[in-house]
């Protein structure tokens, strides 16, 4: 019984959280509605059990992703009402009632078989985050290795574009150009 | 009234739909992000539910692969948002027409 | 005995290739030694195969590969010398050999030397190709080369309009001829299930009257378009545009007794339609005597030879018509000889009188030409049929068939013509070599030909001497493979009249001849004397006027008829093209807005496009739940 209130209750946050998201014409609100619905899908997560999962969803989203999102609109200055050129309203919402009138029946009817095998089934006893690390280390080694790579490399993509001066490589250059750079710096600063 | 995987997986296709209005929608690039956002994370709702009503763990590690995934997307996204705002002055859609047909 | 077989039929092929390296460069006097000296090397493989099939050893069979293996259709490259193939390629190389090695001669100031060789090589290794092939596909395959090699021979000088005019002739009335002949080949490989011919043709004996005649009547007309009978038989006369060697292998020796090949070839069809047989002959002698009455009074020097061609291949279809299939082949050898050394006596003369073709206009010659004079005057004698030249043993087997079988008519015909023709051949004779020097008043001054072009040409002169003495060796030989008809003539007396008339006969027409234009002033024909005037000259000297109708009744409306097919491929059929194309291009440029460059466009697209996608999954998804429903309701609808 609780199951399902908290279930309700959660899903009719959401879906307004969001809804604000897309159809705001304020960004700031966007934002905070967006960080927002985060935090309730977290709840989702322990809902089902996802405990792990469900305080990731909370470091990572609403932490990490919802700052940087923050730090963006204030380097756009998007505080100021986002103007927008009217798209047809009716294709849109006509389309997406469509696509998810259709995935509904999809999933409900059920079109689609039902018999499902567990490749990796769950162990009875053992916390949650336990299990996790039991496959995640063993079985998806390999995408989570790869995909600490490509963390990586996305940190240094974003600290290459964002930053400033970035086209010049000081550990390539040789002595006197830093030098000489370092004085022009300091000339326009004193000048 | 007993909550079954039905359910959860109506209300992943309902987020899912506000997430295709948003990016149908906005017309400033830095909102179509947060709408992305909304897609993904209707997708993972999908997968955890699935993973818990099937007793098999995959759901959740895919959940976890599309958060990293989500993370470094936006990184890479916001950088090449703000070399684009340097250049530009705004970040508009319907100035963006460079790659027309 | 194999390796013969494949030299004989190769070397021509690497002569002919040899020479192609080399016909963009100026002349090169070795390739016409190189050339003439593969194609020898023929002949004497040739011999060789000749003596062993007359020393009675077995026939030679080879199949080289398989062309052509699908389902119930076997064609082979296979390859048989037996005694009718045999024959066929000593007469084809030795002529051969002899006019490569004249050529090397005649065309020594042409700008196309190493051209005319390989074309010349080429032409040999079809005619190869056509005699020596054990199945009906492989000699249409020799067929169509030598059309081919005939086409690029006779428009040799190509930039002359009419050498060109006269090769587009000769192609397509053969062409023409062709169509008929596939058919033959179809029902042919219809009703027996093969093309080969030791299978065909016991096979045939087993079929109805009808197809049989069919089948002998469609290959006779492929027949009729190569050798020239009528009503194909324009092509051959104009075919004297190419170079003199040209009309002595091609229109003398080799391509236009390709027809004769194939009806002797096919006799055993032919046997059993007496019906079809009885129209070939009377057909032959119809075109012997149209055609010598056209070289009667014909001013130009290669064209009454040809016409006298055409006239002996009319005698050679009566034989062969009439079932004396040995007969028309033995002529069709001595015939080879002497026609071959007119030819190239022919020119020879022509060289010396710098390309001048009227005979009017010459006279005289015999003081500076002794050689070809000799030459010329042999192989005319030899044409008439006088004892014991080898005209005389071939054409006295044909009238005596023709007697013996009481085809009276044809008798009388083919003799009258044998008076004709050799009036004709003396007449031309007469007014080259004897009389007055009327060449002095044009101005030209002859010569006599290289001394070896004489002794090239020596062969050709020595067998047409003796070629009537093969007779019994080759009578024992061919007729193990061709049905022994000897003609006996009932009664000894009626023999030796008829023997003695016919020689009669023809030594009063040679004398006419001679009276005429050796030992009376010849004056120039100018247009204005009776005999130009005449109804009946006007006739011959125009070809009966058949040429002329032709291009009236036949090419013209045709040309109409294309011209207005023309418009039709123009408006109709392009115009449907273009409109396919103009609709693919509308489309596309309809379409184009699609990419408009706007991301938010763009992206309405995507959810568009997974809209339809989901609609097709939830459709098929259903289709596949309920599909014993549907084939139940579908049934019920009857579909």
């Amino acid at each position: 019984m609780f199951e399902a209130v908290a279930f309700y209750l959660f899903a009719f946050l959401t879906i307004t959280m969001f809804l604000i998201t897309v159809l705001s014409s304020q960004a700031l609100y966007a934002l905070s509605a967006l960080a927002a619905g985060m935090i309730f899908i977290s709840a989702f997560f322990f809902i089902l059990g996802a405990d792990f999962l469900g305080a990731v969803q909370i470091i990572v989203y609403t932490g990490a992703v919802m700052a940087l999102y923050a730090f963006g609109m204030m380097f756009f200055d998007t505080t100021r009402e986002v103007k927008e050129k009217k798209g047809n309203k009716f294709i849109i919402i006509g389309l997406s009632t469509l696509a998810a009138v259709m995935v509904v029946a999809i999933f409900a009817a059920p079109i689609v078989s039902t018999n499902m095998q567990a490749f990796y089934p769950m162990i009875d006893g053992v916390g949650n985050t336990q299990q996790v690390g039991l496959v995640l280390f063993t079985k998806y080694l390999i995408p989570f290795e790869v995909a600490a790579v490509m963390l990586l490399v996305a940190m240094v993509a974003g600290i290459v574009l964002a930053g400033k001066k970035m086209d010049l490589s000081l550990t390539l250059m040789n002595a006197e150009d830093i030098k000489r750079i370092e004085d022009e710096q300091n000339k326009k600063v004193l000048s | 009234m007993e909550i079954g995987l039905n359910h959860y997986l109506i209300l992943s296709t309902i987020l899912f739909a506000i997430g295709l209005v948003g990016i149908m929608r906005r017309k400033n690039l830095l909102l179509l992000f947060f709408a992305t956002e909304i897609l993904l994370n209707a997708v993972n709702i999908g997968f955890a539910a699935i993973s818990h009503y099937y007793g098999d763990l995959t759901g959740q590690m895919f959940a976890f692969f599309v958060i990293a995934i989500a993370a470094s997307e936006l990184a890479v996204g916001l950088g090449l948002l703000i070399v684009w705002h340097k250049r530009h002055g705004n970040i508009d859609l319907d100035t963006m027409t460079s790659m027309r047909g | 005995m194999e390796k013969y077989l494949y030299i004989a039929l190769f070397a021509p092929l690497v002569s002919s290739m040899f020479s192609a390296l080399f016909t963009n460069t100026p002349k090169k006097q070795f390739v016409g030694i190189i050339a003439s000296l593969l194609i020898f090397s023929a002949f004497v493989s040739s011999s060789i195969l000749l003596t062993h099939i007359l020393g009675g050893g077995e026939i030679v069979h080879v199949e080289m590969m398989t062309w052509m293996h699908t389902g119930n259709l076997y064609i082979p490259f296979g390859f048989v010398v037996d005694q009718i193939s045999v024959t066929m390629m000593m007469v084809v190389t030795l002529v051969s050999t002899i006019v490569h090695i004249y050529s090397i001669g005649y065309m020594d100031h042409d700008k196309g030397f190493n051209r005319f060789f390989a074309w010349l090589s080429a032409f040999v290794f079809s005619m190869m190709i056509l005699v020596m092939s054990d199945n009906f596909a492989g000699l249409f395959i020799g067929w169509e080369g030598v059309g081919l090699c005939s086409w690029g021979l006779i428009g040799f000088w190509f930039h002359k309009e009419v050498a060109t005019w006269a090769a587009n002739e000769a192609f397509i009335m053969n062409r023409i001829a062709d169509l008929g002949m596939l058919i033959g080949i179809f029902l042919v490989y219809w009703n027996t299930g093969s093309l080969q011919y030791d299978i065909a043709f016991p096979a045939m004996a087993h079929l109805d009257t009808a197809t049989l005649t069919w089948i002998g009547i469609f290959l006779f007309v492929g027949a009729m378009g190569k050798s020239a009978q009528f009503p194909l038989h324009t092509w051959l006369a104009d075919a004297m545009e190419g170079p003199t060697p040209v009309s002595a292998l091609i229109h003398a020796a080799t391509m236009v007794t390709a027809g004769v090949y194939l009806v002797v070839r096919s006799n055993e069809l032919y046997d059993l339609i007496p019906n079809v047989g009885l129209f070939i002959a009377s057909l032959g002698a119809f075109v012997a005597l149209f055609a010598a009455s056209m070289a009667l009074v014909n001013r130009d020097m290669k064209r009454i030879i040809a016409y006298s061609t055409l006239s002996q291949l009319g005698y050679m279809f009566v034989a062969a018509g009439l079932g004396a299939y040995w007969v028309a082949l033995f002529h069709l050898m001595a015939h080879a000889f002497f026609k071959a050394l007119l030819f190239l006596g022919a020119g020879n003369v022509m060289h010396a009188m710098h390309d001048e073709l009227d005979p009017f206009k010459m006279g005289g010659l015999y003081k500076k030409m002794k050689w070809t004079a000799i030459m010329m005057t042999v192989a005319s004698v030899a044409l008439a049929g006088i004892f014991p030249l080898a005209g005389f043993f071939s054409k006295d087997a044909i009238l005596e068939a023709a007697f013996a079988e009481h085809h009276y008519i044809i008798y009388s015909v083919i003799l009258f013509t044998a008076g004709l023709t050799a009036f004709y051949s003396f007449r031309l004779v007469a007014m080259i070599f004897h009389g007055e020097e009327r060449y002095k008043l044009f101005g030209i001054d002859p010569h006599e030909a290289y001394k070896f072009m004489l002794v090239g040409m020596s062969p050709l002169l020595i067998l047409a001497i003796i070629a009537g003495s093969l007779k019994g060796t080759y009578f024992e030989m061919i007729t193990e493979l061709l049905p022994n008809t000897e003609y006996h003539i009932h009664s000894e007396l009626t023999f030796w009249i008829m023997t003695i008339g016919t020689q009669l006969f023809v030594a009063i027409a040679i004398m006419y001849a001679y009276k005429k234009y050796a030992f009376s002033p010849v004056t120039l024909p100018d247009g204005t004397s009776k005999t130009e005037n005449s109804f009946m000259y006007k006739l011959l000297i125009n070809q009966y006027y058949i040429p002329y109708a032709y291009e009236e009744y036949i090419v013209k409306p045709y040309n109409e008829l294309s011209a207005a097919m023309w418009e039709v491929d123009k408006k109709v059929v392009d115009a449907s093209v273009d409109g396919i194309a103009g609709m693919f291009y509308g489309l596309g440029e309809n379409t184009r807005d699609m990419q408009s460059g706007n991301l938010s466009t763009m992206l309405k697209w995507m959810v568009g496009g997974t809209v339809a996608l989901l609609s097709l999954a939830v459709v098929f998804g259903l289709a596949a739940r309920y599909s014993d429903e549907i084939l139940t309701i579908l049934s019920g609808l009857g579909v």
